[in-house]
């Protein structure tokens, strides 16, 4: 078992060492347009002259920053007010119709969220929220046509929120009930008591949450190569509100989005390359989660 | 479940259960807080609801049953196209498979880590290696298993042609999808088997049991409950997983298979699931066919609903180890 992840890591990154090799720190930079530096390492792989590799990943690295950051955002903030609700205040009858929802929402397969996405909300965007204004005024650089960073955070936010959720009650659920009836007893309402003093002792479950679900979103390929538009395009906030409607790519959808090139042996070493990065982050997200546990189980908080 | 029951049933004094309490002398922030909070709970419920409904009216208009009996062919439009038989079928074939892989070896290595867990050092390496593959993106293991499966001396698992390694089978997604799942089923087991009180293990060795008949007479029967959740769990995520069937089920419209041997060579081959179904048949992809993509992702979800209804049910017998853990 042990092995077998050692192997990954090896594997991955020995097949995209090439693509590092050739570009240096660069790889991660910005210039030039993705999408037709990876149509040139493709088709230099065909044509058996010498292989390109030059490639500069940041609009890439940049849209997955958006994408997951933004939704771990909006996630975090419902995630908490939920989860504060379930573990504390809400009636009986509301939590047993609000867990099995939870658990429901976090078994839909992305796909399903994908397709959603597709058929309804980016076509809502298209037609309802973006005003022509806002088409005009970015239509020299690239055409609004709803697959968006809007689409993107909105779905995945659905999609990682139920994760949150569930960590998020189990540590407030951890804390002990002796420290929030004793805020109690000094007068403190019961909603105070759970922000001041539940919340705050569950601050390492949060954190573990929070990570848990960054590293779904990191990797989360199929979703967002659907509705984020697949365009190799750095959203650009200089844009004012037309920002959030602009199409990019993140890095797992690239992968995912260009698979049927892997038989090109440059294109291949660079999509290694692609994983590789990926692996990495889940790799440090994976240690950042295990490193917020350990507070939590010196006080002996955690089950 | 059972937290805030159990405290209300403690021999406390009858004096107000503070659930119902009034917020009314609460601070203003404080009230608008909680409604926040009942609104993000609705709102949180409703979504679900809408995406249900959602894709039950569609699921309703568009499946017919012929859908369920013919199998896909390329072509232009929704009449032309077939309906998803071999990829429900691959769906039924590769979720045995890997769950195949993933359970025993999940209840192994949950057994281990709870029961025995020595040398301690290595137990803790495979303890972060568990928490490690919880958090690899399906994609990466997908890529991995395209290394893997390429490799000479694995040929055997799929199609060779020339001495080329083709690496895409029912064999190579099976064997990444279960490590998928595997994390989900060592979890799982290990909570519900460090939940049974350790005078159950006592009394065993009390009457002459060996470690090993105790573990596999008294602890695996008492942990059931949380051996099936786990393997729904790991299932909903194996049948939910649409990266590694693309890339190493080949996401072939049929089923493709590769030799002579009649079941060997379809489990050598390639095909779909319906996940990549859908995937293929977005107005994203290659398909185009929206309306077959909604019939094969309102089966999907049936799917998906059925194992939830069963985890809850498992969840309630065994006094609900998921929620509560």
């Amino acid at each position: 078992m042990v092995g077998l992840v050692l192997a990954m890591f090896v594997f991955v990154v020995h097949e995209g060492w090439p693509s590092f090799a050739h570009n240096g720190l660069h790889w991660f930079g910005s210039g030039g347009n993705v999408d037709n530096q990876i149509d040139a390492i493709y088709t230099s792989g065909n044509n058996a002259t010498r292989a390109v590799y030059t490639f500069h990943a940041w609009p890439l690295i940049w849209s997955t920053i958006l994408i997951v950051g933004g939704a771990v955002l909006v996630a975090f903030v419902c995630s908490l007010f939920i989860a504060v609700f379930i573990a504390e205040f809400a009636p009986q009858w509301m939590r047993s119709v609000l867990q099995p929802v939870v658990r429901l929402l976090a078994m839909v397969p992305s796909v399903v969220y994908g397709l959603i996405g597709v058929l309804v909300l980016v076509p809502f965007i298209n037609n309802d929220l973006i005003s022509a204004h806002a088409k005009a005024s970015v239509t020299p650089i690239i055409t609004l046509d709803g697959y968006s960073l809007l689409a993107a955070v909105v779905i995945l936010s659905v999609m990682i929120a139920p994760l949150m959720i569930a960590i998020f009650v189990n540590g407030l659920r951890a804390v002990p009930r002796g420290w929030l009836e004793g805020s109690l007893a000094l007068g403190i309402n019961p909603w105070r008591t759970m922000w001041k003093v539940g919340v705050r002792t569950a601050r390492p479950a949060l954190v573990a949450g929070t990570v848990i679900a960054t590293a779904r979103g990191v990797g989360e390929a199929v979703m967002l190569s659907m509705v984020s538009g697949s365009v190799g395009f750095a959203p650009n906030p200089a844009d004012g509100l037309a920002f959030i409607y602009e199409p990019s790519r993140p890095l797992a959808a690239t992968i995912i989005d260009n698979i049927d090139q892997l038989t090109s042996p440059p294109m291949r070493h660079t999509l290694y390359a692609l994983g590789a990065v990926l692996l990495f982050s889940a790799a440090l997200l994976s240690f950042a989660g295990w490193a917020a546990k350990q507070p939590m189980r010196r006080y002996g908080v955690l089950a | 479940m059972s937290a805030a029951p159990a405290i209300a049933a403690a021999p406390m004094p009858p004096a107000a259960p503070r659930r119902n309490e009034s917020s009314a002398s609460w601070r203003v922030t404080d009230r608008l807080g909680l409604a926040f909070a009942w609104f993000l709970g609705i709102l949180f419920c409703l979504i679900t609801g809408a995406i249900v409904l959602y894709l039950f009216v569609q699921g309703i208009r568009y499946l017919r049953p012929s859908l369920l009996v013919t199998n896909p062919t390329a072509g232009y439009s929704e009449s032309q196209t077939g309906g998803f038989l071999d990829p429900l079928v691959d769906t039924v074939v590769i979720a045995v498979m890997s769950m195949a892989i993933a359970v025993p070896i999940g209840i192994a290595i949950a057994v281990w880590l709870s029961e025995f867990g020595r040398p301690s050092a290595l137990a803790r390496v495979v303890e972060s290696t568990i928490e490690m593959l919880a958090g690899t993106p399906s994609i990466l293991l997908a890529l991995f298993g395209t290394l893997l499966f390429e490799a000479p001396w694995l040929g055997f698992l799929s199609r060779t042609a020339g001495g080329v390694v083709f690496g895409r089978s029912f064999f190579a997604a099976a064997a990444m999808l279960s490590l998928l799942a595997l994390p989900l089923v060592v979890t799982s087991v290990r909570e519900g088997l460090q939940a049974i009180p350790s005078h159950v293990r006592e009394a065993s060795y009390a009457v002459g049991k060996t470690k090993s008949a105790t573990t596999r007479r008294v602890l695996l029967p008492a942990a059931r409950p949380s051996v099936l959740t786990g393997s729904m769990l790991g299932l909903g995520r194996v049948i939910g997983d649409t990266a590694i069937v693309v890339l190493l089920l080949g996401n072939t419209l049929t089923n493709d298979p590769s030799g002579s041997v009649p079941i060997l060579s379809a489990l050598r081959g390639t095909g779909s699931t319906l996940t990549s179904y859908v995937y293929y048949n977005a107005p994203t992809g290659d398909g185009d066919q929206p309306g077959k993509a909604y019939a094969a992702a309102f089966v999907l979800l049936l799917i998906v609903l059925v194992l939830n209804i069963g985890v809850d049910l498992m969840g309630r017998r065994g006094k609900g180890l998921l929620w509560n853990s």
